[in-house]
């Protein structure tokens, strides 16, 4: 397990995990349009990179994506949904309001800063759920050392 | 008609609940309870909700994952034969048939199966579009109408992820 | 009946988190009450003959199922596998700690 699976897996990973990666930031901006949203995206986002940790195994994964990345992806989702939520005091008066222009419907650009929260959210489930997945399978390594 | 598939599906679960909670080897029950997910995710969809079908359909995945990381770092694999003490028995099958009778009575003042009563959501429905520009009715209750929610989730997210790193971390603790 | 099909798939989970003696298993138990408190949500918003709540352009007057309930699931599911993660170090770090997930050998106190 300390390289890895075998040569199969990791080609065939190496191919899957960007087409992944394109299909959860599809879902993420057109979840005002279609099904989907934040929720979903961010999720789909981490299975790709759960994929790449479980093949490739976890020295490499570790070295090419901290969980301090990941913390950093968290932190900035947050951020975002925080800022678009109190910039609608700014604008209108009360917390969440929806003060871009809505635009035409049916369009990408539309339904003012609902694509602009999905991103954030995405940014901050897919994040978090990478950084305690990579937390739980570095634990397991760690005693696996000291016990050896 | 679709609820005849719903109740096969329903089937499904239950008796892959009760394998996964009967087999011996653990990692049987966690496949056991992928299953259950995953007929989850199909009744999903069959019920008219295909957010929430793509959502347990990719966190059963995570889940499975996560569940095999558990089992396989504890030694044994098979399920514990405890004594089976009467009191515990007896405290249980007290609690699971109470239980099934207040959920009974409770059930029966529900509007039956097929016809919700949609008082709010009524007017989310016949607002949403027009209000948010979101066609996604889900999306726009998750974001604008009850934004708040979301805000909430987003906490509870924060706070579970700080838990899990607060009990895994190995600074400070002293080697055995 | 579609409702109580559902809380006999907790109570299942109930009985799981009651009596069984592995650590793990009392995991799964709450794994599945969680799996059976969504989909009685959802029944709850199932409306016969409607479609999914998803505007369509140009597709006139149709009748939808209730997408509130959809929005609270969508939440609890994200969650649910947030706490899963939680639950699942708590039990790694207690089987560090007493090499074991037996819930009956975890009684004395280890500082």
């Amino acid at each position: 397990m300390k390289n890895g699976m075998t040569l199969i897996v990791r080609v065939i990973a190496r191919f899957v995990s960007p087409m992944i990666m394109v299909f959860g930031i599809y879902i993420i901006l057109h979840g005002h349009l279609s099904p989907g949203g934040g929720f979903p995206g961010g999720v789909i986002i981490a299975s790709a990179f759960v994929l790449l940790t479980l093949s490739f195994g976890k020295e490499i994964a570790y070295q090419k994506l901290k969980e301090s990345t990941a913390s950093v992806m968290e932190s900035a989702g947050a951020l975002i949904f925080l800022i678009l939520a109190t910039l609608g005091i700014v604008f209108g008066g009360w917390f969440f309001l929806n003060f871009l222009p809505k635009g035409e419907p049916f369009r990408l650009i539309s339904a003012g800063f609902i694509p602009l929260c999905n991103i954030g959210i995405g940014l901050k489930v897919g994040g978090g759920i990478f950084a305690v997945f990579l937390t739980l399978i570095l634990f397991r390594l760690l005693e696996k050392g000291e016990g050896d | 008609m679709p609820e005849i598939e719903l109740y096969l599906l329903i089937t499904l679960m239950i008796v892959g609940a009760l394998v996964a909670v009967h087999t011996r080897y653990l990692i049987s029950a966690v496949i056991s309870l992928a299953v259950v997910g995953m007929a989850l995710a199909v009744a999903f969809l069959y019920m008219q909700a295909p957010d929430i079908a793509i959502t347990q359909i990719v966190v059963e995945v995570l889940a499975l994952v996560i569940l095999i990381i558990a089992v396989s770092i504890g030694k044994e694999v098979v399920d514990i034969k405890g004594k089976w003490e009467t009191l515990t028995i007896g405290v249980t099958v007290l609690f699971v048939v109470i239980f099934a009778i207040f959920a009974y009575r409770a059930l029966a003042d529900l509007p039956p199966f097929g016809s919700p009563l949609m008082t709010v959501s009524q007017r989310y429905v016949e607002e949403g579009l027009k209000q948010t520009g979101s066609a996604n009715l889900v999306t726009s209750i998750l974001l604008d109408f009850r934004a708040y929610d979301t805000l909430g989730e987003a906490t509870i997210l924060f706070t579970a992820i700080l838990g899990a790193f607060a009990v895994l971390r190995n600074i400070g603790r002293k080697a055995k | 009946m579609m409702f109580f099909l559902c809380f006999v798939l907790f109570l299942i989970g109930l009985y799981c988190v009651l009596i069984k003696k592995n650590l793990l298993k009392i995991v799964m138990g709450i794994v599945i009450m969680e799996y059976s408190v969504n989909l009685f949500l959802i029944t709850v918003g199932y409306k016969a003959g409607a479609v999914a709540p998803i505007v369509t352009e140009g597709a006139g007057k149709v009748s939808f199922v209730d997408p509130l309930p959809q929005a609270l699931v969508i939440t609890a599911i994200v969650i649910g596998i947030a706490t899963l993660a939680l639950i699942v170090a708590l039990c790694m770090r207690v089987y560090d700690r007493y090499k074991t997930f037996d819930i009956t050998k975890i009684r004395r106190l280890r500082g």
